[in-house]
């Protein structure tokens, strides 16, 4: 009788709990439910072909697109990798190897004070470098700053995930008469790889949608540009621009902006969640 | 006839626990020297301070001399990875490399020492050695996570035989092995010592018996009694080492 009772109970609070989660997951998806159904039913509409491929018109003139702001995004990250890729995965292969003395607590503090600083400043540090001493607004300004702000993270998760490869394949490499260095880049490296990428494409992913740096070192452009030493469009400061503005015209313009900017960050995003795979010597 | 390995005064820590306590051994060229002893006597310890992994464990250290073809494998002037190259090791566990194929695994230390070799003839003739040939002929470029214990295990022996050392250091190498498979490890080793200085650790006395010309009986980090492993099974010395290989104690 008393077992029945207390499993009844049990019951209630199992359905009770269960009930509670499922009610926080939905109050945490509602949001960016909202935000996803905003951008995509208010930016749907100007989406199109000449959008993704145009130049932008001037104001009063119809039509025009993003096409120039599309490519300076996916630039800008590219400049921001080759940067920011090199310098947080050696830092991170560092700590974990190595930082275990003065230095390493030293780079890891360092990290993690970079990693709190506000993005804007890190633009202002890029304006400083880059920008203050060629005396030109720059892409090589843009993906300097958006690199900078991928290192922090990148060396910490770095570090966590070749601290995960154990140490049983450490040895087995270096049993095998194979060097240190070698063991580290070929071996441990490598099993660490697909783990690495991910949070490297979900660094770059978030540094395609950073605004604040780049205002004042990539600037814009109404043209295409590929060179790093001139101003570079970029999705996020389009959308800034064109949602300040007064025309309507550019207000739906930014909408679809947006859209294209969610679009390519969910891309990298679904590109990073596919990249643990196999690799070869 | 000089020793391929010789021993004399070691010892080994693991931060302030002695593992080893003056260890003196000689193993002479083409023989296999079987280490035996009950668990934790520091048989693994023992054979790891051959290849120099011993040290590379945090606060662990060693003392003494370590001789191979006379030449001290601690000294300053050789390199470990050349030391190692000279002297493979197959561990306890097995340990493949999970993100590389059967193949590169049988390969990885040729391929990652950047050493030349017809890798076709090497894979074949090391998983025939291995028994394991017929098993995996045909799935040589899928992971090698996917074989059983056994199988990562012979894996394992394929790709220490892959870079051809003078000296081969097993430790329990069949203790996740089945009878059949067990065989062919023993006739491998039997082929191998042609070639190879075998040290092989074993709880198995019956394959200590069958396997090896010299025995080492290990008890609590201390060598107890070594010999012909004929001497040393028939007619030990010591109390210790009788109780032990009668099955009294250990
Ligand atoms: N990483 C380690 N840190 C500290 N102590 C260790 C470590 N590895 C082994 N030891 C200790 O050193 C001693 C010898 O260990 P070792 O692994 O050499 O034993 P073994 O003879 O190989 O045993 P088994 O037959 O179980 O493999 C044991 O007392 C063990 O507890
Ligand atoms: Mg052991």
């Amino acid at each position: 009788m008393k077992m029945r009772v207390h499993s009844a109970v049990r019951r209630v609070v199992n359905w009770g709990m269960t009930g509670l989660c499922l009610t926080a997951v939905l109050m945490a998806l509602m949001p960016l439910g909202s935000i996803l159904w905003l951008v995509v039913s208010k930016g749907a509409r100007s989406l199109s072909i000449s959008f993704l491929t145009e130049l932008p018109a001037a104001v009063g003139e119809s039509g025009g697109g993003v096409g120039n702001a599309i490519v300076g995004t996916l630039y800008l990250v590219v400049l921001a990798g080759l940067l920011g890729l090199p310098l947080g995965v050696g830092a991170g292969v560092y700590l974990a190897e190595r930082g275990a003395g003065r230095l390493g607590s030293a780079v890891r503090f360092t990290a993690e004070v970079l990693g709190s600083v506000p993005s804007i400043v890190v633009g202002v540090v890029a304006y400083g470098l880059v920008v203050a001493t060629m005396h030109r607004f720059s892409a090589l300004a843009g993906g300097l700053a958006l690199g900078i702000l991928m290192v922090p993270t990148l060396a910490r998760a770095t570090e966590e995930m070749v601290r995960l490869v154990p140490h049983t394949l450490r040895e087995a490499s270096l049993a095998l008469g194979v060097p240190a260095w070698r063991t580290t880049l070929s071996i441990v490296l490598r099993t660490a790889w697909g783990g690495i990428l991910n949070v490297a494409l979900l660094g770059i992913a978030r540094a395609a949608g950073e605004t604040a740096p780049l205002l004042f070192t990539s600037l814009n452009n109404q043209y295409w540009n590929f060179r790093p030493d001139q101003p570079t469009a970029s999705l996020t400061v389009q959308i800034f621009n064109y949602a300040i503005s007064p025309y309507e015209d550019w207000q739906r313009k930014a909408w679809g902006s947006a859209l294209v900017l969610l679009l390519l960050v969910g891309l990298l995003s679904l590109l990073a969640h596919f990249t643990r795979r196999r690799s070869a010597i | 006839m000089t020793a391929k390995l010789q021993v004399s005064s070691l010892n080994a820590w693991f931060s302030t626990t002695q593992a080893l306590k003056n260890i003196n051994v000689e193993v002479a060229a083409n023989r296999v020297l079987a280490i035996i002893g009950p668990s934790g006597c520091g048989k693994s310890t023992f054979v790891r301070c051959l290849n120099r992994m011993h040290e590379l464990l945090p606060g662990a250290r060693s003392e003494g001399r370590v001789l191979l073809d006379g030449e001290d494998v601690y000294s300053k002037a050789l390199d470990p990875s050349t030391l190692r190259r000279r002297v493979g090791m197959v561990f306890q566990r097995a340990n493949v490399f999970p993100t590389l194929s059967i193949r590169d695994n049988v390969l990885s230390g040729l391929k990652l020492n950047r050493v030349k070799k017809n890798y076709q003839e090497v894979l074949e003739r090391t998983l025939r050695q291995t028994a394991l040939w017929d098993e995996v002929k045909d799935r040589l470029s899928s992971d090698a996570t996917q074989l059983s214990g056994g199988q990562q295990q012979r894996l394992c022996i394929a790709r220490a035989l892959a870079v051809e050392p003078e000296v081969l250091l097993m430790d329990e190498p069949a203790s996740a092995l089945d009878p059949i498979a067990t065989a062919k490890i023993e006739e491998l080793i039997d082929e191998l010592k042609s070639r190879y200085t075998i040290v092989i650790v074993t709880h198995n006395m019956q394959q200590a018996i069958r396997i090896s010309d010299f025995t080492a009986f290990f008890c609590m980090g201390e060598l107890i009694e070594q010999g012909a492993t004929k001497q040393l099974f028939t007619k030990p010395e010591k109390q210790q080492t009788e109780d032990y290989v009668t099955g009294k104690f250990g």
